[in-house]
């Protein structure tokens, strides 16, 4: 065998890094895989931008990408949705780059006014994967994203990512002002009870009343802006007649600037504005950690993320971009190569040739001939088509699952066990605090006045209102290094409850890029070499699985090379003829289950390729450990000739369904769930879109996170597939941290409660207790749910 | 003692200050993107970065 290494010559691309094939383009002494990334390095060298390539080896990440066509760009009703600012002399925009991975692309993203001088700024935001251009109007919006597009990072364009956008931010800048607003206040508050706490002398007494004052200001702002929400929400939930605890918590503080004011006013003591100041500041550092994103994905996309902002309308023989929702029905409309279809249409002209693995997973091409209704979704593969409109946008097949009623009410927010929990809590808390009132009415009244309100007090459920978002929150960044990225940290309780999960088949537990080749026949060495020379020059799945499978580096000139679309390929290597193909392209009678790819070399028939699905790895080992506790259903929009492959993993033959439609898939989640079962429905594609959304728990897998999820819960990336059980014990046991950090409050609780129903609570006590209880549930949750972790392998 | 009562205020006006300069700086997004800004100031000024290679070159060899 030649297993020796060849000299260490340069044997991969200098741009992107991929092996190169026999002969290489060059430029000066580098040497490229294609003519794309020649393209980008010759313009980026011609700019004097060649230190991109020096701060990471390979940084380039293109291949050989079609280019979209940007002339919508040029239309304004659509420029002006997509820019931010605009005056006379400059506009601002922001935009979306999957492409950014290095820090060699947010250096050149920020040169890009070498490249084109009209571009004045261009910021990057790398974990957004965002840049922000500023440009003077000697350009457009267009040529700066040709610009972009030219040297490889091709900004994503649509609708729905751009309203988001603006939204995003402001909540969170808000809370982390209202954080440091509480942080000051109780940091010098703190400072100011001091004294009071360890005793003044009679000598400083006459301090006591000006740092009571000082420390009642300093209250104002804690109260008035930084535990608003607190109370706004506790009012909200209580005209719902819930109790959730946001109630004891707004009530406590309330009580306990109440008790402050008339303390301080009347010179009786330094009231409780320390614990006050220090009450809201860890709140709200607990509400943050909930709120606070590792990540900047996408979990609300629909199909408005996957369609082109625009579509090109042919009106007597015109072509003019038209923004989306402008398309009316009977509208002549041009797609290109590359380009989705937005509507239900029908096909006019050309040769439809779709992809429509981003609605239903199956990555077969779909042929369409002339008349034919084409369903929105489709990508269209070679050439272009002429289509007629038949249904506006919005009530379009794949659109219409989105106006499904299970899409437009609003999911049921997941309840939490704080939730639960926190109702049976405040109804103890107001019965305490009023039997100890009333137990001392009758003797003292200011006794019977200080311990009701002491209760309120030193019963406010700050630990226990910390210890779900810590160890949420603790959780949710292991999964993040773990490869699964959850929306929020709620998910995680829900993911611990589930019984039932239903997977989706195409995409989800078969390898998409991995599918495992048979070949049934006899190839020599030889042409096995030529039908890789053959193979490589088309870009069917099938023609670069085959390529990938046989895993040989390009060798020979194609002559004659000729693709017959979606049949077969032919051509002459080394003075040999060969075709690959379908049956019916060879002229062959054999039936083949699945899709074969036959060989024939010099008219002579050498055999067939049988592309078998592949299962995602660890899937065998993870359906062995789930089917014990879980029950497992698949739910498949494809033929059923894996049905005896599946069988094993899937007890039971009603427990898989194929054939079905993303409706069916939605109404099978849904008799489920009649059933009293808590589903997490794993999916992929669009298809599942619906299941996904109605499941109690969907959680979407995928190669690349940047790319391609429909709405749901939560992305898997598919390298973290089968940690999967890992991932439901982990979310078990974070369910487990909780319910002992609410024991661990509840004790600090009592002890406070003790002391408070006598009357007995000093300020001083409170300050203690407070925050002690609240670094022991801060510390406690933290440590354990990263002992846990460890315990179940995912640290 | 009464020293104390300006000390505090002094303190108090300081604490302002930087509480107001945290407000200006999140305001204007100095906290959005906390990754970048550090990878940015790690790179060299706009000149081709074989001449500086070669430059350093020159350096070590007197």
């Amino acid at each position: 065998m030649n297993t020796l290494t060849k000299p260490s010559i340069e044997t991969s691309c200098y741009h992107c890094g991929d092996s190169l094939p026999i002969k290489p383009y060059n430029s000066g002494d580098k040497l490229f895989c294609c003519l794309g990334c020649k393209g980008v390095y010759q313009i980026l060298e011609k700019h004097n931008l060649s230190a991109y390539y020096t701060y990471n080896i390979v940084p380039g990440k293109l291949g050989k990408k079609n280019q979209q066509k940007f002339d919508y760009l040029d239309e304004s009703s659509i420029n002006e949705k997509l820019i931010d600012y605009r005056d006379e002399k400059i506009s601002v925009i922001t935009l979306y780059i999957p492409a950014i991975h290095c820090s060699s692309c947010i250096w050149l993203l920020e040169h890009l006014h070498q490249l084109n001088p009209a571009i004045l700024q261009s910021r990057t935001d790398f974990l957004k994967k965002q840049v922000s251009i500023t440009f003077n109007h000697n350009t457009s919006l267009r040529k700066v994203v040709e610009t972009l597009s030219s040297i490889g990072y091709e900004p994503l364009i649509s609708l729905q990512d751009m309203v988001q956008k603006q939204q995003a931010d402001q909540s969170g800048r808000k809370l982390v002002s209202k954080i440091a607003v509480a942080g000051f206040c109780f940091g010098n508050v703190m400072l100011l009870s001091f004294p009071d706490y360890f005793g003044l002398s009679e000598l400083e007494s006459n301090f006591r009343n000006f740092f009571g004052y000082i420390n009642l200001a300093l209250s104002l702002p804690v109260l008035l802006y930084s535990s608003r929400d607190y109370f706004s929400s506790a009012w909200n939930n209580l005209k719902n007649g819930v109790l959730n605890l946001d109630f004891p918590l707004a009530l406590g503080i309330a009580v306990m600037f109440i008790r402050s004011v008339t303390e301080i006013l009347l010179q009786t003591g330094p009231g409780f504005v320390d614990t006050l100041c220090s009450l809201v500041f860890f709140l709200l550092i607990g509400r943050w950690m909930q709120q606070r994103t590792y990540h900047y994905l996408s979990f609300e996309r629909d199909y408005r993320s996957y369609f082109p902002v625009a579509v090109t309308r042919l009106l007597d023989g015109n072509e003019k971009s038209v923004p989306l929702q402008e398309l009316q029905i009977a509208d002549r409309i041009l797609i290109r190569s590359n380009e989705i279809i937005p509507a239900d249409a029908i096909l006019l002209k050309g040769k439809a040739k779709l992809d429509f693995s981003f609605v239903t997973g199956e990555s077969a091409p779909v042929d369409k001939v002339l008349g034919e209704i084409i369903y929105a979704g489709g990508r269209q593969l070679s050439g272009a088509i002429e289509l007629e409109v038949l249904k506006p946008v919005s009530q379009s097949y794949l659109t219409k699952l989105w106006n499904n009623e299970s899409f437009q009410s609003i999911k049921d927010p997941i309840k939490t066990f704080s939730d639960k929990a926190s109702k049976y809590f405040s109804i103890v808390l107001l019965l305490i605090a009023f039997s100890s009132g009333f137990y001392w009415l009758g003797t003292d009244l200011n006794r019977a006045a200080a311990a009701f309100t002491a209760v309120l007090i030193i019963a406010c459920p700050c630990a226990l209102a910390l210890s779900s978002p810590f160890t949420l929150a603790a959780v949710l960044s292991i999964f993040d290094k773990n490869k699964l990225y959850l929306k929020s940290t709620a998910v995680i309780e829900e993911l611990a409850k589930i019984d039932t999960i239903v997977f989706d088949k195409t995409g989800t537990i078969t390898n998409p890029d991995a599918g495992d080749l048979h070949f049934t026949g006899i190839l020599s060495q030889e042409q096995k070499q030529a039908v890789s020379d053959v193979a490589r020059n088309s870009g069917h799945p099938l023609s670069r699985e085959l390529v990938k499978w046989l895993g040989l580096s390009p060798g020979n000139d194609v002559f004659r090379y000729r693709e017959m679309v979606g049949r077969g390929l032919t051509g002459i290597v080394n003075n040999h003829q060969i075709r690959i193909g379908s049956a019916s392209f060879l002229g062959l009678q054999t039936i083949v289950k699945g899709s074969a790819v036959h060989i024939e070399i010099d008219n002579h028939y050498c055999g067939y390729f049988i592309a078998a699905q592949q299962w995602r790895e660890g899937f065998k080992a993870l359906s062995g450990q789930l089917s014990v506790r879980y029950d497992l259903h698949l739910l498949s929009g494809d033929q059923d000739h894996d049905r005896r492959l599946l069988s094993p993993f899937f007890p039971g033959t009603q427990q898989m369904k194929f054939r079905q439609s993303p409706q069916q898939k939605l109404d099978y989640i849904k008799n489920l769930q009649k059933r009293g079962k808590r589903v997490l429905m794993i999916g992929d594609g669009l298809n599942d879109a619906g299941a996904l959304r109605q499941s109690n728990l969907g959680i979407a897998v995928t190669d690349d996170i940047n790319n391609f999820s429909p709405g749901c819960d939560g992305i898997l990336d598919g390298k973290a597939f089968g940690r999967l059980p890992l991932f439901i014990k982990q979310a078990k046991d974070a369910v487990k941290v909780i319910h002992m950090s609410f024991a661990i409050s509840l004790l600090y609780n009592a002890v406070g409660l003790f002391i408070a129903v006598q009357g007995k609570l000093s300020p001083l006590m409170a300050a203690i207790l407070m925050p002690m209880s609240t670094i022991t549930i801060i510390l406690f949750t933290t440590l354990c749910a990263r002992y846990y972790a460890r315990k179940n392998k995912l640290l | 003692m009464n020293m104390i009562f300006i000390l505090i205020g002094f303190s108090m006006l300081l604490a302002l200050i930087f509480l107001i300069a945290f407000f200006w700086a999140s305001k204007s997004g100095q906290n959005d993107d906390l990754y970048t800004p550090g990878v940015r100031i790690l790179f060299d000024d706009d000149k081709p970065v074989d001449d500086v290679v070669k430059s350093d070159e020159d350096h070590q060899a007197p």
